[in-house]
């Protein structure tokens, strides 16, 4: 502690550099930080994906139908406990920039498979109840400032109803929370048997089953025994983890992961460059102070000691400050005014970004430190 | 004043030679050199530039290490000591005043006096006090909270002195300490290690070119081609 202000004032002995190469590491920082929640915000479905969850699509793609009555045949196998069916609707709801996802499901099935979502009683009550009634995520909600009893319109872009029309309103009767922080509320779940009998074609026809088996140590071999099932049939299955399912969706843009973490990985680099040629200077620069330190009793592991010191107080000062920054932007909200499922920066990433504060500190300081470290007093005094 | 111990003799150099490399070149700086200075003596090094005086004040400040033969001080020989033993025996040992000062621009008088107990188990409160005292002696109390920058050369040079006794060090090594002063200044500066010599019984080796600083000292040695002489050599 006693060497705090030592490390803290060579820092000022060029202000504008320091305050250049801090500004450097802040900007880095903030991008970590908002680039993590955006990652979140995709990856969240997988992380909360159920372990024991499987989802059965058609073979060739996620947009060729299955029979419904396929549930209760995958039901009957061994290892699963249940079954129930999702179809995307793929609606907008007044302009196509208001993105969500609706999907029609069983409405006595909706609780059992996804526990993660809760709503009161009495909703659940009414959800049951309402044949029009839609079933949407607080997250959904608040985007809208949707509330219980309101009448919503969806303009079908696939279903059209018996008729013509495309238009489909919905009763909002019940708005669920997540069960955890990062449990996508941004859903808009109506009725199978109202979404059944009112659109035109495909009746009797589903997206994909959602399956939970009994044992998830089990699930590739159940997976492979519902793929058997139905082999060489007009509807052919392929089942994949829950987990895997939504990030192939997620994957439709692009691999997202990849994407930032390349985009990280040049930030950094370039950043440590930066930091690394601020503390080489600062340590050619005052070769005779340190020579001067060493001949008044400090060591050579003291020195180098000081001189890491330092490169942990500038890339800390700058990463904090950064860090911080881009939880308040996160607080703002997400940039897309609500398509994410969720945005926050999670904790582990916070602890991450200090982990990488004191590897940029070392990696950029430990050069110069050892330089420092191996000076040797007489030969520097001379200089 | 703490001592090493109460041999009258505290410096004691014994054939030392010191041999530096530049390339394929060997540079014989100084050539079986020896060299005692009994406890309290203000000793001045004299002699042309090159004849090894700050070599022979490194060496016995323990900032280099002989090629042959030993450095003692106290008894104790300081030349075979590891590099981590050697930096605390100079942190409790020896005091250092350089020609230009050597102070850390970016810290007050106070802070600069404080650095080497940084290195001891002090606290701050008594770390702050015993260099306000350091400063009182060198006539720098109203000086405290300056930077470097802000004092004239006289008083760098001071609080450098205050920075180099504020351990009660056994020895003080001063490298040319007037040799960046006007005349008063330095005047001033040789009062003060006169004074620190008279009155608190401190050991001095002070390396010169000042046949007047040279003056101020108990005795004058002449260093020259890597030999010391009590007579100066033309």
């Amino acid at each position: 502690m006693k060497y705090f202000y030592l490390v803290f004032s060579s820092l000022k002995r060029k202000k504008l550099r320091t305050l250049l190469t801090v500004l450097s590491i802040m900007v880095a920082f903030v991008l970590f930080g908002y680039l993590t929640a955006i990652r979140q915000a995709f990856d969240a479905g997988v992380e909360v994906a159920g372990a024991d969850r499987l989802i059965v699509r058609h073979k060739v793609s996620i947009i060729q139908l299955l029979p419904e009555s396929y549930e209760d045949k995958i039901e009957r196998l061994e290892g699963v406990d249940n079954a129930a069916h999702s179809t995307w609707f793929g609606g907008i709801y007044q302009e196509p920039r208001n993105f969500f996802a609706q999907m029609p499901m069983e409405p006595e099935e909706l609780f059992d498979m996804f526990p993660e979502y809760i709503i009161s009683d009495e909703q659940k009550a009414a959800w049951l109840e309402t044949r029009s009634g839609a079933l949407v995520g607080r997250g959904l909600a608040e985007r809208f400032d949707w509330k219980v009893g309101d009448r919503i319109p969806i303009n079908a872009t696939i279903w059209t109803k018996k008729g013509g029309g495309r238009t489909w309103e919905f009763d909002i009767v019940a708005i669920y929370d997540g069960v955890e922080k990062g449990t996508d509320t941004s859903q808009f779940f109506f009725r199978y048997d109202f979404f059944d009998e009112t659109r035109a074609g495909g009746t009797g026809q589903v997206g994909w089953f959602s399956v939970r088996v009994n044992d998830p140590d089990r699930a590739a071999e159940v997976a492979a025994a519902i793929d058997a099932e139905f082999a060489n049939s007009a509807f052919e299955t392929k089942t994949e983890p829950e987990g895997a399912f939504i990030q192939g969706f997620a994957n439709q843009i692009g691999n997202i992961g990849f994407i930032i973490m390349s985009i990280m990985s040049a930030v950094f680099f370039t950043i440590l460059l930066v930091a690394g040629n601020t503390m080489a200077y600062a340590v050619r620069e005052r070769t005779g102070e340190l020579a001067v330190l060493k001949a008044i009793g400090f060591t050579d592991r003291g020195v180098l000691g000081l001189v890491l010191g330092e490169s942990l107080a500038l890339t800390l000062v700058g990463g904090a400050i950064g860090l911080g920054l881009a939880w308040m932007l996160v607080s703002m909200g997400d940039p897309t005014d609500g398509s994410f499922p969720v945005f926050y920066i999670p904790f582990s990433s916070i602890f991450l970004g200090f982990a990488l504060i004191a590897l940029m500190a070392f990696i950029a300081g430990i050069l110069p430190a050892l330089q420092a470290q191996r000076l040797q007093i007489a030969d520097a005094l001379r200089r | 004043m703490t001592k090493i111990n109460t041999n009258s003799t505290l410096v004691t150099v014994t054939g030392v030679d010191k041999v530096f490399k530049r390339g394929s070149e060997e540079i014989h700086v100084l050539g079986g050199l020896d060299l005692e200075i009994p406890d309290g003596e203000f000793l001045a090094l004299m002699g042309p530039s090159g004849s090894g005086k700050s070599t022979l004040l490194n060496l016995v400040g323990g900032l280099d290490r002989p090629s042959e033969g030993k450095v003692e001080i106290g008894g104790k020989r300081i030349d075979k000591l590891s590099d981590r033993k050697l930096a605390a025996w100079r942190a409790r040992h020896v005091g250092l005043v350089f020609q230009f000062y050597n102070l850390m621009p970016v810290l007050t008088a106070q802070k600069n006096v404080e650095l080497p107990l940084l290195l001891t188990k002090l606290s701050r409160a008594e770390r702050k006090k015993r260099a306000a005292i350091a400063l009182d002696i060198v006539g720098l109390s109203h000086r405290t909270g300056h930077y470097p920058r802000q004092m004239s050369g006289g008083e760098q040079q001071r609080t450098g002195i205050a920075r180099a006794i504020v351990t009660d060090p056994t020895l003080l090594l001063c490298d040319e300490p007037t040799g960046d002063l006007d005349r008063k200044s330095g005047d001033e500066i040789l009062d003060l290690l006169q004074a620190l010599n008279q009155e608190q019984g401190k050991t001095i080796i002070m390396v010169t070119h000042d046949i007047h600083a040279a003056a101020r000292a108990t005795r004058t040695l002449y260093l020259n081609k890597g030999q010391l002489s009590t007579e100066a050599v033309d």
